[in-house]
């Protein structure tokens, strides 16, 4: 405790101009260089020194994608009524309240509307901040409501996976969003409406299991960890260390599971490409 | 019991010796011992004897509970926690007393739903089903003996039968890999559905799996997209469907057959997200608390329906399947004949449009608030 505090003590006595430098500068967690961090930010928080895709949350996600980073929300008042009164070692309504003050949303993704270089779009775009982006009623609604919106107006559909899976405190509930989901995208498959799918660090569970798989274009991220059981859960059953690169992007890539993988900064591109192959002919 | 409490005690700071202060820490600290001591208990006649002590210590820990409750100005988190602790000290009673004719606990029915001589899939078909054929593979990578596909007679109609299958003895759970399917078997499972609706030949799942393989090669041949691709197609199958969990409906694993017209839970199957034990050791980072995971998560066939999740349950002989496979398959044939004969009434459009509206409509639990 008294360590601590003199710690704390001897930072102050540094000067302001330290502690304000420190947040100017980020060390890579992959290549492990110091860089300027508006480098970063105007590099789509990509490190510019080895390419690591930093995660970026759902706000940032849209900005990225839409066009002049405009873009309209709906259905963002939709908001968990905790219907197991779940308690763990804490209680499931304070894991939602502190979430809900740390990320400003209601729940674990926005639906947006915009333009992609032109082109109108909806986006669901998953917050993994918000409790690790996991699935419950309201996450498994939304989405339902943006694949609706998408077959009923004919707009093509994005959504962003960010997400651990089912969320355990909604139990068995939140299973039952991967059945919703997916046949809502039955509908839009049979509406012949495009949608691509992508998937960015980490996409696992239930998410994986469902609608992250069924794009008309499954697309990644380099380096994003995507699976449907976790590292650790293979590693428990099958007693052995896992092979380097398993679960990652470019290993799905390799074994045919994804239709590409695409660097951040051509991400726009490559789905004006798709959406431009997938437009509905006119009659 | 006494032991845990002494062996306890000597350990500098311990909090439930704090003096006279009761504590949210104390009393858990109180309770995890006596669940302990219980949970170690090994059927000799110690038992009894345990059990009154553990029964003082409960009468203990309930005082120190009113006392925890009576502190002004708790926040939800704690009031949450404290309602834990007396959910716990029930579920210690309720086994302390012994009485057969109390409800069973959530995990007492996982672990019925586990026992090794419950029928498994191939013990309904036997039973229930003539002329069974089985179909076997992927059509493109191999046959997973997990997951067992075939045409068969239901009271001499032609339907198609699906479902995992587990084993008792260890040849032949390595055989059937504990009842745990690869991509291969969802994909020879849809696979079969197709020719079933080809044919207009109902469809009938029997739900049994801890969950889809978790394993290196089935993450390379996409065991998510395996599963993903059974609920889309499942759910716009042209035929009647209907899914039955006899044994333990393991999350994905078992969704990815049972997005079915009918859903119908054995009185004493268990359905969850993840099992007991790991969500006791991801959210309360300990793997002995599954009896409070398995409560919290509510996984039984009861709190299902409850939930609208389910549409029905189907009674099991006394003291579960596991002690009479005849009178099992017998209930099991009764409840599909119901589903069966009401889901035929139905043109097949109207049934894949109900089908849609159920699980679209399912599990919505939220509000909608002011922005
Ligand atoms: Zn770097």
């Amino acid at each position: 405790m008294t360590w601590f505090k003199r710690q704390s003590g001897e930072l102050d006595t540094s000067g302001e101009k330290n502690v304000r430098t420190e947040g100017l500068w980020i060390k890579c967690e992959s290549c492990r260089q110091i860089i300027w961090k508006k480098d970063i930010e105007e590099n789509l928080n990509v490190c510019p020194k080895c390419d690591k895709h930093f995660r970026i949350d759902a706000r940032t996600r849209l900005a990225q994608l839409l066009d002049d980073g405009q873009y309209e929300t709906f259905d963002a008042n939709l908001v968990s009524t905790d219907p197991l009164k779940f308690v763990d070692l804490k209680a499931y309504s304070s894991r939602l309240k502190q979430a809900q003050s740390d990320t400003g949303l209601k729940d674990a993704v926005i639906n947006a509307k915009g333009k992609l270089n032109g082109r109108p779009v909806i986006v669901s775009s998953m917050e993994y901040a918000f409790i690790g982006g996991s699935m419950g009623a309201v996450v498994g609604e939304e989405i339902a409501r943006a694949v609706e919106h998408a077959a009923a107006q004919k707009v093509p559909l994005i959504i962003v996976s960010a997400s651990g899976g089912a969320r355990m405190m909604e139990g068995v509930i939140s299973l039952m969003q991967l059945a919703k989901i997916s046949a809502a995208l039955a509908r839009l498959d049979e509406a012949k409406v495009p949608y691509i799918s992508l998937l960015t660090d980490p996409t696992t569970g239930g998410v994986t299991a469902s609608f992250a798989m069924l794009g008309d274009l499954n697309i990644a991220e380099p380096g994003a960890l995507i699976g449907f059981a976790g590292p650790r859960v293979i590693e428990q059953t099958i007693r052995q260390k896992l092979p380097q690169g398993f679960q990652r992007s470019e290993f799905l890539l390799e074994h045919g599971m994804l239709d590409a993988v695409v660097p951040r900064k051509e991400l726009k591109s490559y789905i004006d490409r798709a959406l431009s192959f997938m437009a509905q002919k006119a009659a | 019991m006494t032991a845990f409490l002494q062996r306890g005690a000597q350990v500098p700071g311990n909090p439930g010796f704090s003096g006279a202060a009761v504590t949210l820490a104390g009393t858990d600290w109180l309770l995890s011992m006596v669940e302990m001591g219980w949970s170690t208990r090994n059927g000799d006649g110690k038992a009894m004897e345990m059990s009154d002590k553990a029964r003082k210590e409960l009468e203990k820990i309930e005082q120190q509970i009113v006392r925890l409750r009576a502190v002004p100005g708790q926040d939800p988190d704690t009031r949450g926690q404290i309602d834990q602790l007396n959910q716990r000290v029930g579920l210690l009673r309720d086994q302390l007393s012994q009485n057969p004719n109390r409800p069973k606990s959530a995990w007492e029915k996982a672990e019925l739903a586990r026992h090794p001589q419950r029928p498994y899939m191939l013990d309904y078909i036997e039973r229930i089903f003539t002329d069974f054929s089985e179909i076997h593979g992927d059509r493109s990578f191999r046959d997973d003996h997990a997951m067992v596909c075939g045409m068969a007679r239901f009271h001499g109609e032609e339907v198609l039968v699906v479902g995992q299958q587990k084993a008792r003895d260890t040849k032949q759970k390595v055989y059937r890999n504990f009842g745990m399917p690869n991509p291969e078997g969802y994909r020879k499972a849809l696979r079969t559905m197709k020719i079933a609706a080809k044919f207009q030949r109902p469809v009938i799942c029997f739900v049994d799996t801890d969950g889809a393989y978790p394993g290196i090669d089935a993450e390379e041949r996409g065991q998510g997209e395996a599963i993903a691709r059974n609920l889309l197609e499942m759910s716009r199958l042209e035929v009647p469907t209907i899914a039955i969990v006899i044994g333990v409906g393991g999350s994905g694993g078992a969704l990815a057959i049972a997005v079915a017209d009918r859903v119908l839970m054995m009185e004493n199957s268990i359905y969850s997200v993840i099992s007991p034990e790991g969500c006791a050791s991801i959210m309360w980072r300990d793997a002995s608390k599954k009896e409070l995971a398995a409560e919290a998560m509510r996984i039984t066939a009861g709190d299902l329906k409850e939930l609208g999740l389910i549409d029905s349950i189907v009674p099991e002989p006394e003291g579960g399947a596991h002690t009479n496979h005849e009178a099992a398959a017998t209930f099991v044939d009764n409840a599909l004949q119901q589903s069966l004969a009401d889901l035929k009434k139905l043109p097949v459009k109207n049934l894949v449009a109900a089908r849609y509206d159920k699980f679209r409509n399912m599990g919505q639990f939220f509000r909608v608030e002011a922005q």
